[in-house]
C-alpha cells in the first residue's frame, strides 16, 4: 500500500475568469480524516473533483491510492466513493432502488438493507428520494458513496443546509467508516465541522493553500488563543486598544472589534480602561477561546461565511 | 446470503422504467395522444360519397331546366342565383363554377381551382348530355374502397412511424438532458458504471414501451378502423424495433450535449419538424418536387413509413423492405457512434 491515500504536487485549473486552484500540494495519509476548509470559491470543489478524477486540472499530479486517474479510472473507481456537493438522485426511485442501483455498479460492498440500516434509513427503505428530507437525501447520498466498500471517502460539503441533528448523523457515518480504517478527504465550511471530524485541515482561499495542519495546530498558530468581541459608542479606531499589552491583533467583524489576546484576564480590564479614557462608553463585550474561523478572519482578514 | 445483486445493465433498465412509469404524462404522450390523434383523422376522412361542388345557375327563363340537368350529376350541387348573386358567391367561394345560358353557353370559374375545373368538366358533360349528346365509347365506373387502399389504410401506418420517432427520440432525449441538468449523470461516471451500459438501457428500456406502443395502435386500427397488418407480424416487429433503434440514436445524438431542457426540446423539434412534413405520415411525399426526394428518402422517418405501409398494406416480405432496414440501421449506428463520443457527462 502506498504511503499516501491521495497526493496531489502543483495542481493548477484556470476557468476562463477565475484561477480556481493556483499551484496546490496536498498530501492525505491512510485512515486519515482530512479536511479542506475555505468561504465558497476558494476552490474547495475545483479540488475534491480534480482528486476524484471527474475534473482535468491544467497541470499538475495526482495519485490516489498510488494509482493514477489516466491509466486506471475504473479500478479507482471500484476503490472510491463520492458525495458530490449538488446530486440530484432520481426522485421517482425509492430509497432501496436507489442504493440497489448503486450497488450493482460495484463488484463487491455491503448488502443495500444493511446499509440503508446503517444509515438509518430503514424506515423510509420504499420512500420515493423526492419525499425524503434534506438530511434523508444527503444520507443517502452517503450510502450511495459507502455502496462499494471503498477505500477512500470523498465527501463535498456533505452537512451544507443541514439541522443540527441531521449534521450529527453525519458525522456518525463518516466516524463509523474511519473505524473501519477508511480515510475520508471532505470539504467544508463549517470551522465546528472541521475540528469535530479532521486530523488535519487544510485552509484554502483563492486556490492557494494557507494553512496547514492539525486543528489544534492551526488554532496554535493564532499566537493569541482567545478572543475578545466588543462594541462602544461611540465606535472608536483600531489606536485606542491595538497596541493594549498582551494584543496580538485586531480585525473589525460585523460592527464591532476582535482583539486576540494572550490572556482574557490581563487585556479585559485594560481595554476597558482604554475605551473609558478615549471619552466612549462599552456597549458589548464577549469572550471566547480561539477557533479556526478566528484562524481564517486573522490570515484572510475577511470571515469564512461571507468571504 | 442477502438478496443477489443484478447486473447493472438490467438495474439500470429496471430503474429507467420504473421512472418512466411513475411519469404520469408521459403515459398519456406516449399512448393517449397517439390513438386521439388517429381516432380524430380516422373520423375526419371516413368514408362517405364525394361531396358535391356548389354551382350557381344565372336566372333566366331556362334556369331551373339547366339546375335540374346539372343535379343529375352526382358530383354538383346546383342552385339558380341573379348575376350579383352569382358573382359574389363565386368571388366567395360559396360556389365554384357560374353557368350562364343566357346567350351561349358560358362557363365562369377560376381555373387554378380544383373544384372549379371539376365542375367546369361535370357542369359541361351534364348539360351536353342533357341536349342529347352521344357519348361515342360507352364507359362505366367503378369505385375503390379495397381494404388497404383507403385514407386510414395510409394514416395508421404513418402515425405508428411519427409515434416511434416522437417516443424514441423524447424517450432518449429529455432523459439524458434532464439526468445531466440534475448533475445525475456526473454522479454516475463517479461510479465505475460502464458509460455504453448507461446509454444501452435507455435504448432497452425504449423496446419494452415500444412493444406496447406498437400493439396498442396497431390493434387499435385493426378494431376501430379495420386496418389489418396483411405482412407477417414477425417482419413489422423488426421493423419496429429497427425503427426504434434509429429515432433512439437520434435522440441520443440530439441530447448529446444540450445543457438545458429548453435546449434539447427545440433542438428535437427542429429535426423532427422536417420529417413531421416530409416524410409521408399524413399525405404521400410523392406530391414534393423530384429534386427533393433522394433528401426525402435519406430521412429515417420516409424509410420507416414506407416499409410500415409495404409490410401493412402490401404484404410485403422481409426481402422487400431490406433496403429500408439498412438505412435506418445505418442511422441508428451512426447516432449512437457520434453521441456517445460527443457526450456531454456533466
Amino acid at each position: 500500500m502506498p504511503a499516501e491515500a491521495v497526493a496531489c504536487r502543483g495542481l493548477k485549473k484556470y476557468y476562463s475568469d477565475v484561477k480556481a486552484v493556483d499551484g496546490l500540494d496536498l498530501f492525505v495519509g491512510n485512515g486519515e480524516c482530512f479536511g479542506l476548509l475555505g468561504p465558497n470559491g476558494a476552490g474547495k470543489t475545483t479540488t475534491i473533483e480534480i482528486l476524484e478524477g471527474l475534473t482535468v486540472p491544467d497541470s499538475g499530479e495526482v495519485e490516489v491510492l498510488g494509482l493514477t486517474w489516466k491509466e486506471n479510472e475504473l479500478k479507482l473507481r471500484e476503490r472510491i466513493g463520492i458525495s458530490l456537493q449538488e446530486t440530484q438522485l432520481s426522485e421517482k426511485l425509492t430509497v432501496y432502488e436507489t442504493v440497489r442501483l448503486f450497488r450493482s455498479f460495484y463488484p463487491s460492498g455491503p448488502d443495500p438493507d444493511d446499509l440503508i440500516r446503517d444509515m438509518s434509513l430503514d424506515e423510509k427503505r420504499n420512500a420515493r428520494v423526492g419525499k425524503l428530507s434534506g438530511g434523508q437525501k444527503q444520507r443517502l447520498a452517503a450510502a450511495c458513496a459507502l455502496v462499494g466498500d471503498p477505500d477512500i471517502l470523498f465527501l463535498d460539503e456533505p452537512t451544507t443546509g443541514l439541522d443540527p441533528q441531521s449534521r450529527l448523523q453525519l458525522w456518525e457515518v463518516v466516524a463509523k467508516f474511519r473505524a473501519k480504517g477508511g480515510t475520508v478527504l471532505l470539504t467544508t465550511h463549517y470551522m465546528e465541522e472541521a475540528e469535530r471530524l479532521c486530523d488535519r485541515v487544510a485552509i484554502v482561499d483563492h486556490g492557494h493553500l494557507i494553512a496547514l495542519g492539525t486543528p489544534k495546530e492551526l488554532i496554535a498558530k493564532l499566537e493569541a488563543p482567545n478572543i475578545i468581541e466588543f462594541t462602544s459608542e461611540p465606535a472608536l479606531p483600531p489606536e485606542t486598544f491595538q497596541n493594549l499589552p498582551g494584543c496580538h491583533g485586531c480585525n473589525p467583524r460585523g460592527g464591532a472589534w476582535q482583539l486576540r489576546v494572550d490572556s482574557l484576564a490581563e487585556t479585559v480590564p485594560q481595554l476597558i480602561a482604554a475605551v473609558e479614557k478615549a471619552g466612549a462608553k462599552l456597549v458589548t463585550l464577549s469572550t471566547h477561546a480561539a477557533t479556526l474561523e478566528d484562524l481564517f478572519v486573522s490570515l484572510t482578514g475577511r470571515e469564512l461565511r461571507d468571504a | 446470503m442477502p438478496e443477489k445483486i443484478r447486473p447493472a445493465i438490467i438495474e439500470l433498465t429496471s430503474v429507467r422504467t420504473k421512472e418512466f412509469l411513475r411519469e404520469t404524462e408521459a403515459i398519456f404522450w406516449v399512448f393517449g395522444f397517439p390513438l386521439l390523434l388517429a381516432l380524430a383523422l380516422g373520423f375526419a376522412f371516413r368514408e362517405k360519397p364525394p361531396d358535391r361542388i356548389p354551382v350557381a345557375v344565372l336566372a333566366g327563363p331556362a334556369a331551373q331546366q339547366e339546375a335540374a340537368a346539372l343535379g343529375k350529376s352526382p358530383a354538383l350541387s346546383p342552385r339558380v342565383l341573379t348575376e350579383a348573386e352569382a358573382h359574389d358567391a363565386l368571388r366567395h367561394g360559396k360556389v365554384s363554377l357560374v353557368v350562364d345560358a343566357s346567350h351561349s353557353l358560358v362557363y365562369r370559374y377560376d381555373p387554378t381551382s380544383p373544384d372549379g375545373r371539376t365542375a367546369r368538366r361535370e357542369a359541361d358533360d351534364a348539360l351536353q348530355s342533357a341536349a342529347g349528346r352521344h357519348n361515342p365509347m360507352p364507359a362505366r365506373d367503378e369505385y375503390v374502397h379495397e381494404q388497404g387502399a383507403r385514407y386510414i389504410d395510409f394514416l395508421i401506418p404513418g402515425l405508428l412511424g411519427m409515434n416511434l420517432m416522437g417516443t424514441g427520440m423524447w424517450g432518449m432525449g429529455f432523459t439524458i438532458a434532464n439526468a445531466r441538468m440534475k448533475k445525475l449523470l456526473k454522479r454516475l461516471i463517479a461510479t465505475p458504471m460502464r458509460k455504453s451500459q448507461y446509454v444501452m438501457s435507455q435504448f432497452l428500456s425504449r423496446l419494452i414501451f415500444l412493444t406496447i406502443e406498437v400493439i396498442v395502435l396497431v390493434a387499435f386500427g385493426w378494431l376501430v378502423f379495420g386496418v389489418r397488418v396483411n405482412g407477417s407480424i414477425a417482419v413489422l416487429a423488426l421493423l419496429c424495433v429497427v425503427g426504434g433503434y434509429a429515432f433512439s440514436g437520434l435522440g441520443l445524438l440530439t441530447a448529446s450535449r444540450a445543457r438545458t431542457l429548453e435546449g434539447v426540446s427545440g433542438l428535437m423539434n427542429l429535426i423532427m419538424m422536417p420529417m413531421w412534413l416530409c416524410s409521408g405520415v399524413f399525405f404521400s411525399y410523392e406530391r414534393f418536387p423530384n429534386a427533393a426526394k433522394p433528401f426525402i428518402r435519406a430521412l429515417p422517418l420516409t424509410m420507416l413509413n414506407d416499409a410500415l405501409r409495404a409490410v401493412m398494406n402490401d404484404a410485403a416480405p422481409l426481402t422487400k423492405i431490406l433496403p429500408h432496414l439498412a438505412v435506418l440501421a445505418l442511422w441508428g449506428i451512426a447516432t449512437f457512434a457520434i453521441g456517445l463520443k460527443i457526450f456531454r457527462w456533466q
